[in-house]
């Protein structure tokens, strides 16, 4: 990333910044940039087109990058009064994003393909570009809150409405890139019903748009499909816990750890319960099952920390998100050279590598990394009392 | 505001305006008996004289159509049907890698749903087909091609290309040569029945008339297939109501650019030929595209390649100063791509990524000029620090 130049106070009642608003051409991201531009800051709005092949038009409730949602977009900014551009970062989103997205899974890891597009894509690649030509901002429909403080630092914040709150796919921003960055929706208490009132009051025809879901590039929603795809069909063992076969799978990539259906493993468990997704080793191609209570994890580690200001000192206690629809959970974490160790007030389930741990102190965002391993609730039980 | 994109399309007329707003007012369908109909068939046919006049041509060689992608489709379409439905050998289609899309992708579609052999045929690197190439082409088997389409001049280079030796050349095998001369018309003498072509393609709106109104002139001997089947007007070859009012503006435009041309291409050249200096003096490396020689270009083209930048990075940056060209190329999902006519004259890819095209018009001015001077600097250096995304 280029050096950024001095940080303008976003959030400062200055006005007449001139902010890049990508719009996406869903609802949040049209009010944002009408709320960035009603501001009195100088608005131009730009779509990313990041599949190489974009569908004509959206097939469901899916996906992003169709020639229709730039329209969508490109109708917004028209009622806004902005000008509006379309940026070609296919190739960065490819390579940044889709092959990291398959490598990760083929290393039997579960990647979060939104929180790296905002690390690699909107916030990298988009935010330098915007630099570059001029802008001071990037502004995005996330909702999440800027603080400013009187040193002129910032924070990341929960959006004021938690059940909205889009921090965590936020939490991979640094410093630098939470300076550019403007969230006009997080810092207002607003149902998704009151947003798409707000575009109806606008005028923006996006209003009425169904929100999109799971992964852009995954149009139809099958992502096993999609690996298969990129990856092959591998023919492999499901194993239980002793290692004994109890069923075969086309691919290990294509399980996540907690995963319970989808298994097809013929036969039910010896005790009758149900059997998750323990394990996937993409080294010998097998999935391990077994009970839910194996899936409590105790303590994890993560790498590739990344801190919205200083990286803490010592152990500390925060509340830690595991997943972007999770709920909070007590921790203990430490910074240990370039990895975090944490572990869980109470063990949690369901933990999956290649996953983002975000910390927060209260609602600010203190920092983020990816899940590197995991440490059982059982199997320190064992080693404690062995 | 300086608006340099006229090759796009070009402010109308105010007589064009005229002419228009005033048969808007009146009834009457061309093909009526009654005598609404009559005033409405004598109002088409005097603008079809007026246009056949200005363009060279014959009236009953003249047929309206909804613009210029519709006349190069008829055109390129209807004549390899009904040369094909004349001898089936006829399945070869040559054209030049720099056309429009209306004629590129027409002839793609005939490659993948017609059985057609389509032949590119060679250019230089201002973009231009020698006639000893198309020559050579048909040649090599006379009796297999239906039809030649070569463009009068690029829309984005503005490089000319040499149609009265062209139409010669096919002239030898009794090839038909059709000629998109959408931009050349106002610009160029693009006189029909001097050019030796069987069909040639014109439109409204880039000489000042209305929008949605084209013709296509065609020899009297063509009878291509019709892309639409109706009421069969346009000589059975394009059918649907003629649209009185756009006919009437168009043919007043095209009177108008015929009778104006040589003193507009002599001050648009100038202009543009202080555009072409003033930019070259602020980015030295800037590339011109298309012929140097203000004799074998459009009077009113300037296209560049500017080295490590992105053209939509450019548009933007100009944009914001109020000033409107393009980057010349088409877009796919309103993402600019790098233009293939860029590409085939041998530019570099990455070179190709970063071109502005600025096309005068009669509403330019020397201010027009100098704002583009002065801004051009500032605005290539911003891009190259944003880079090739």
């Amino acid at each position: 990333m280029t050096d950024f130049p001095g940080a303008p106070d976003l959030n400062a009642p200055r006005k007449g910044l001139r902010v890049l608003a990508a719009m996406s051409g869903g609802v949040d991201s049209a009010v944002a940039a009408a709320r960035a531009a009603e501001a009195g800051h100088d608005v131009t709005g730009v779509h990313l087109a990041l599949s190489a092949n974009p569908q004509s038009f959206r097939t469901g409730a899916r996906g992003c990058c169709t020639i229709e949602d730039s329209r969508d977009a490109r109708r917004a900014a028209d009622v806004i009064g902005i000008p509006f551009y379309c940026w070609d970062l296919a190739e960065r989103f490819r390579e940044d994003v889709v092959e990291d997205f398959v490598a990760e899974y083929e290393a039997g890891r579960t990647p979060n393909p939104c929180l790296r597009c905002n690390e690699k894509i909107k916030f990298a690649a988009l935010l330098d570009k915007a630099l570059a030509l001029g802008f001071d901002a990037v502004c995005t429909g996330h909702y999440a809150t800027v603080l400013v403080n009187e040193d002129g630092t910032r924070e990341l914040h929960r959006a004021s409405d938690m059940a909205k709150d889009q921090s965590y796919v936020l939490g991979v921003l640094d410093d630098r890139q939470l300076a550019h960055a403007m969230f006009p929706l997080g810092d207002t208490v607003t149902t998704k019903d009151e947003i798409r009132a707000e575009a109806e009051r606008r005028g923006l025809a996006v209003a009425k748009k169904p929100d999109s879901h799971d992964i852009c590039f995954i149009a139809d929603g099958d992502t096993r499909g999609f690996l298969a795809k990129r990856l092959g069909k591998a023919d492999g063992d499901i194993v239980d816990e002793t290692g004994a076969k109890v069923g075969t799978h086309e691919g290990a990539y294509g399980f996540t750890i907690g995963q319970r259906k989808g298994l097809r493993i013929g036969h039910p468990a010896p005790d009758g319960k149900p059997r998750y997704v323990l394990d996937i080793s993409p080294v010998n191609n097998t999935v391990t099952v077994g009970p839910v209570e194996a899936l409590d994890v105790a303590a994890l580690t993560a790498i590739r920390p990344r801190w919205c200001g200083a990286a803490p000192q010592g152990p500390g206690t925060y509340t830690a998100q595991l997943r972007a629809h999770g709920g909070e959970t007590e921790v203990t974490a430490e910074l240990v050279g370039d990895e975090l160790r944490v572990s869980f007030a109470e063990p949690v389930r369901g933990v999956a590598p290649g996953q983002a741990i975000v910390l927060y102190d209260g609602t600010r965002v203190v920092g983020s990394a990816t899940i590197a391993t995991t440490e059982r609730a059982r199997a320190a039980q064992a080693a404690r009392s062995a | 505001m300086a608006y340099l994109d006229h090759a796009a399309t070009t402010p109308m007329l105010p007589e064009a305006v005229q002419a228009m707003t005033a048969q808007l007012a009146l009834t009457g369908n061309a093909s009526s008996l009654h005598a609404a109909g009559r005033r409405a068939r004598r109002t088409v046919e005097e603008a079809r004289e007026s246009l056949a006049a200005a363009l060279g041509a014959r009236p009953s060689e003249v047929v309206f159509t909804a613009g210029g992608t519709e006349a190069d489709n008829l055109a390129v379409k209807g004549l390899y049907w009904a040369r094909r439905a004349a001898d089936p050998a006829r399945t070869r289609v040559l054209t030049s890698p720099v056309e429009h899309h209306a004629v590129l992708d027409a002839v793609d579609w005939l490659a993948t749903h017609e059985g057609a052999t389509v032949e590119y045929l060679p250019v230089d690197a201002h973009g231009r087909v020698h006639p000893d190439a198309l020559r050579e082409a048909i040649a090599r088997e006379p009796g297999d091609v239906a039809l030649a389409t070569v463009m009068w001049a690029n829309n984005e280079i503005g490089t000319v290309m040499p149609v009265r030796e062209l139409a010669a050349a096919a002239a030898e095998f009794g090839v038909p040569l059709h000629s998109d001369a959408v931009q050349a018309f106002g610009q160029l003498d693009v006189g029909f029945a001097g050019s030796g072509l069987a069909a040639m393609t014109v439109s409204g709106h880039k000489i000042g008339g209305p929008y949605g109104i084209g013709a296509l002139l065609l020899g009297r001997q063509y009878a291509p297939v019709p892309l639409l089947h109706g009421g069969g007007q346009e000589r059975h070859v394009r059918s649907g109501t003629l649209d009185v009012p756009a006919v009437a503006a168009f043919a007043v435009a095209g009177e108008l650019a015929a009778a104006r041309r040589a003193d507009f291409a002599r001050e648009v050249g100038a202009l543009r030929d202080e555009l072409i200096a003033g930019v070259r003096a602020a980015v030295p490396d800037a590339v011109l595209g298309g012929d140097p020689d203000p004799a074998g270009r459009l009077p009113a083209n300037a296209h560049f390649s500017f080295p490590g930048c992105e053209g939509d990075s450019l548009l933007l940056l100009l944009d914001a100063r109020g000033i409107e060209c393009s980057t010349g190329s088409a877009c796919t999902a309103g993402v600019a791509q790098p233009s293939h006519v860029v590409l085939a004259t041998g530019t570099d890819a990455d070179l190709a990524r970063g071109t502005l095209r600025f096309s005068l018009g009669h509403t330019s001015t020397a201010a027009d000029v100098a704002a583009v001077v002065d801004a051009i600097g500032p605005v290539v250096e911003r891009a190259r620090t944003a880079g090739l995304s």
